[in-house]
């Protein structure tokens, strides 16, 4: 006991959950991405890894990744080259760090909690754009600055859709927003749901998930900004990419649909049983993410550039103002 | 056209999500193969006995990939008196299937029906050099030859 | 204070010249990049995003048919040919054929004339699929093409029941298609007519073909993403169209009604009732909308030649040894990607003196330095997805 009251301990013991949590929600997710894919599409998908299902289809690519050789092209700027990988695996993990699991479980609860959300998670498009940037590659650098013009085109929305969320629960913490939610008796998504929509948007635009994957967009650029990277430097990319998903779900389902929080259950209750409906909401909004991904072809830079600014912000603002009217109203 | 923005998406999304809930249609390949029908070109079987060394289907092969060396036996005769018999041998016959194109000329042109295709398709090699099949190993693909199918009149 | 006029005038120049300025950048798509249909490769000049100026460089991919022709005989060139555009490797055959038919002065069994428009239209149903499907794919979905690609497969079976092989049946010979081969251990060469059963197995392929294009349509034609990246995107004007020899489903997206099935007489098209789909703007929408009613036309056709179908022999009487007399024809067919024609000239032995190959796919990618002036980049491969070539057809 007095061993877990030591901070250090306790900060390493919260770091190396994190550090597990991270690539185990991303195999569980690209997982669940590979087999839903596969059977829209009339496929069977990973099959035999593992020897029930494939379950054990990513471990092996995972494997597969580090035996591969490192490549570093000759023309690239090799010391950032090398850390870009780091940075978005980085900013992803220290999403992980606000997210509440329960009332009590997580690593901390900020004040500002969803305003380090949405500061930290514009950190990864650094990473990225230092990765197009390095590559000495022109596919590369292509992605790179696509996902720089996507991260100042959907930031704002991202950030005036909870906007709404946090007037109405009058706190920026996460966990106080889902208390708000408690007291309410409702989830946010339902008068919010303007503003929920707006979000999930932007999270599938900073995600650069289809129909806004144009950084990678494999039809025109190859790979976009990865398109240099192999072995684990490539596996970063790719936890990141799935860890970050389920962050911003978890983000996602936090602010709008009540977090770990469910109707009916006592606090006690809530204790132990929130991490379990706080991920059942988050497979929610994945499969979703997945849904579209497998459905919907990829816009042009410019076409969501101008559905941004044409449609996304104003009405994200008209939110606002309908949110604001009605907390000083009632 | 759609009537509300998005309806279209909706649709689509429909489609997909109607996929996922019904049967896939691939197959496992190791475990589950699926029967080639009986006039696949798959790999060709020779039958050594009813060749005669005309080497027309050697000739007639568009990239020329079949190899084929023979010698001249004489038969005895099986009683006394009889004539000997001269038959043509076969001392290689060699189908290189890296060049092999899979036209199905040779199969054609045999006068004495000593080729066959057969459907099957597993002999995949990790060398090159290894899909020169020689005369024994297409004599063994003989038993690989399925039944013509019947016809439309 | 005095203003100096000239130096106004000159300071607002230097503000002009300050704005930023973006130098051009060549970008090299191809030969290997995901989306050139194998081989092509362009070079582009760019400013970001937007293209000055495009030039495709092809023959990555020549293998020199025309020579190769030169010293084949007739039957080993059909086995040759059907490598051209091997989406549709059977409807290759049929021009070449037709043409050494024509100088032969033969005339073709009813029966054989079925079965070879049947698999033509067969071979157009397979290779609209793969366009159909594919061009989603280049604009990011890629499930359409798993769909298509299901149904795909159930016409290459149906192909490949007939003539033993998926892509390359080498089922045409001269006088009518493939009478007769190999049975078995214990038979004499047996009839290669169509297995029994197939006109059942074709009319429930037909039908899944014509469900697949509705799931099709449902999946990609109301989707407001894919009508914003085709709508209006690489318009091809007529006049630039037909001065560039573009031809099939490009040229007909832009109005032309230009169907060789209705103007020659290669195959007995003539007693089917079929429209020529055609559509007005001429943008990649329209091109991809062409092809999809195709399909469906193509299903008709084929469903109206199997109730139809004549028995009677398969192949016409032929010397053993097939020499073509001197002569010299040109014989042009309604390929899926286009016009496709063989210009035969014989000096009467066993394999052609020249053979001239006309490919659509060639003459239909010459415009992409016309159509991909000022786009931007992912519009590149809007318009280049859309004109369905496949370099095996460009480069021969
Ligand atoms: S199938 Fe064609 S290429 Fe192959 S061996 Fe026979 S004739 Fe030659
Ligand atoms: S054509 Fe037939 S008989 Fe003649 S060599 Fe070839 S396999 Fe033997």
């Amino acid at each position: 006991m007095t061993l877990l009251e030591n901070f250090w301990v306790l900060v390493a013991l919260k770091a190396l959950v994190i550090a597990a949590v991270v690539p185990l929600t991303a195999l569980v997710l690209g997982y669940a991405e590979l087999k839903i894919s596969a059977h829209m599409q009339s496929r069977i998908g990973p099959y035999f890894a593992g020897g029930r299902w494939g379950w054990a289809q990513l471990i092996a690519d995972g494997l597969k990744f580090f035996q591969k050789e490192d490549i570093i092209p000759d023309r690239a700027d090799k010391a950032v080259f090398k850390m870009a990988p780091a940075l978005v695996l980085m900013s992803t993990v220290a999403l992980f760090v606000v997210i509440p699991f329960s009332p009590s479980l997580r690593v901390r609860d900020l004040d500002l909690g969803i305003f380090y959300v949405l500061a930290i998670s514009s950190v990864s498009t650094i990473g990225v754009l230092m990765a197009g940037w390095s590559s000495g590659n022109k596919y590369s650098l292509m992605g790179g600055l696509r996902a720089a013009g996507q991260l100042i085109a959907y930031e704002l929305p991202l950030v005036l859709a909870v906007v709404g969320a946090v007037i109405q629960a009058g706190t920026m913490s996460l966990n106080g927003i889902v208390e708000a939610q408690a007291a309410w008796g409702i989830p946010f998504v339902i008068p919010q749901f303007l503003g929920f929509v707006i979000f999930l948007i932007a999270v599938l635009a900073e995600l650069t998930r289809i129909p806004f994957d144009m950084p990678i967009a494999e039809s025109e650029l190859v790979m976009g900004y990865v398109t240099e990277y192999s072995g684990f430097r490539f596996l970063f990319f790719f936890l990141a990419e799935y860890a970050n998903m389920f962050a911003m779900s978890a983000i996602a389902a936090t602010v709008f649909l009540g977090g770990y929080w469910a109707p009916g259950l006592s606090d006690a209750q809530l204790q132990y049983l929130g991490p379990i409906i706080l991920v059942a909401k988050v497979f929610l909004l994945v499969f979703l993410f997945i849904w579209f991904r497998w459905t919907f072809p990829r816009l042009r830079e410019d076409q969501l550039q101008s559905f941004a600014w044409k449609w996304l912000v104003p009405l994200s603002v008209l939110n606002i103002i309908a949110t604001g009217i009605f907390k000083v109203v009632f | 056209m759609a009537i509300l923005p998005g309806a279209g998406l909706l649709k689509g999304m429909k489609v997909t999500l109607k996929t996922l809930f019904t049967r896939p249609v691939t197959v496992n390949y190791p475990k589950v193969k699926e029967i080639p029908v009986p006039r696949a070109r798959g790999v060709i079987a020779l039958d050594q006995d009813a060749c005669t060394v005309c080497m027309l289907c050697a000739r007639s092969c568009p990239d020329w990939c079949i190899y084929i060396e023979g010698h001249k036996e004489e038969k005895q005769p099986d009683k006394p008196g009889g004539r000997v018999r001269v038959r043509a041998t076969l001392d290689r016959f060699d189908i290189d299937y890296a060049l092999c194109m899979y036209c199905g000329i040779c199969v054609e042109v045999c006068p004495f029906d000593a080729l066959f295709w057969t459907p099957e398709y597993e002999y995949s090699e990790g060398a090159m050099g290894d899909l020169m099949h020689d005369m024994d190993r297409l004599q063994d693909w003989l038993a690989t030859v399925p039944e013509p199918p019947a016809v439309e009149s | 204070m005095v203003i100096d006029h000239d130096q106004v005038r000159h300071l607002s120049e230097v503000a002009v010249s300050v704005e930023l300025e973006t130098p051009e950048m060549t970008l090299n798509i191809g030969p290997q990049h995901p989306s050139t249909h194998g081989v092509l490769r362009l070079v582009a000049t760019v400013d970001g995003e937007r293209v000055f100026d495009v030039k495709p460089v092809i023959g990555y991919m020549h293998r020199g048919y025309e020579k190769l022709a030169e010293v084949r005989t007739y039957p080993q060139i059909t086995a040759l040919i059907n490598r051209i555009d091997w989406v549709s490797g059977y409807a290759n055959e049929i021009p070449f054929i037709v043409a050494a038919e024509r100088l032969m002065e033969i005339e073709v069994p009813e029966r054989a004339q079925y079965i070879r428009l049947i698999l033509t239209e067969m071979a157009r149903i397979a290779s609209h699929l793969v366009f159909n499907a594919s061009y989603p794919l280049e604009l990011g979905a890629a499930t359409p093409l798993f769909f298509a690609l299901r149904e795909r497969e159930r016409v290459l079976d149906l192909i490949e029941g007939v003539t033993g092989g998926r892509f390359h049946p080498n089922f045409n010979r001269i006088g009518g298609v493939k009478p007769n081969a190999g049975g078995g251990p214990t038979q004499r060469k047996v009839s290669q007519d169509l297995p029994k059963g197939f006109f059942e197995e074709t009319r429930a392929a037909m039908e899944r073909v014509l469900s697949v294009c509705d799931e099709l349509e449902d999946l990609v034609a109301g989707n407001e993403i894919i009508l914003a990246r085709t709508k209006g995107i690489g318009v091809l004007p007529v006049e630039v169209g037909a001065a560039y020899g573009v031809s099939g489903p490009n040229l007909r997206a832009s109005g032309v009604p230009f169907d060789l099935r209705r103007i020659e007489s290669y195959l007995p098209y003539d007693r089917f009732d079929f429209d020529v789909v055609t559509a007005q703007n001429g943008d990649c929408w329209d091109r991809w909308w062409v092809r999809l009613e195709e399909i469906r036309q193509a299903a008709r056709i084929v469903i109206q030649a199997i109730d139809g179908i004549p028995s009677g022999p398969l192949q016409a009487k032929v010397p053993r040894v097939i020499k073509v007399p001197q002569g010299e024809v040109y014989v042009r067919a309604e390929n899926p990607k286009g016009e496709m024609g063989y210009h035969l000239i014989s000096e009467g032995g066993q394999g052609p003196y020249r053979l001239k190959i006309r490919s659509a796919s060639y003459s239909n990618i010459s415009i992409l330095p016309h159509i991909l002036e000022g786009v931007l980049v992912p519009d590149i491969i809007a318009i280049m997805g859309s004109l369905d070539f496949v370099l095996g057809d460009v480069d021969r």
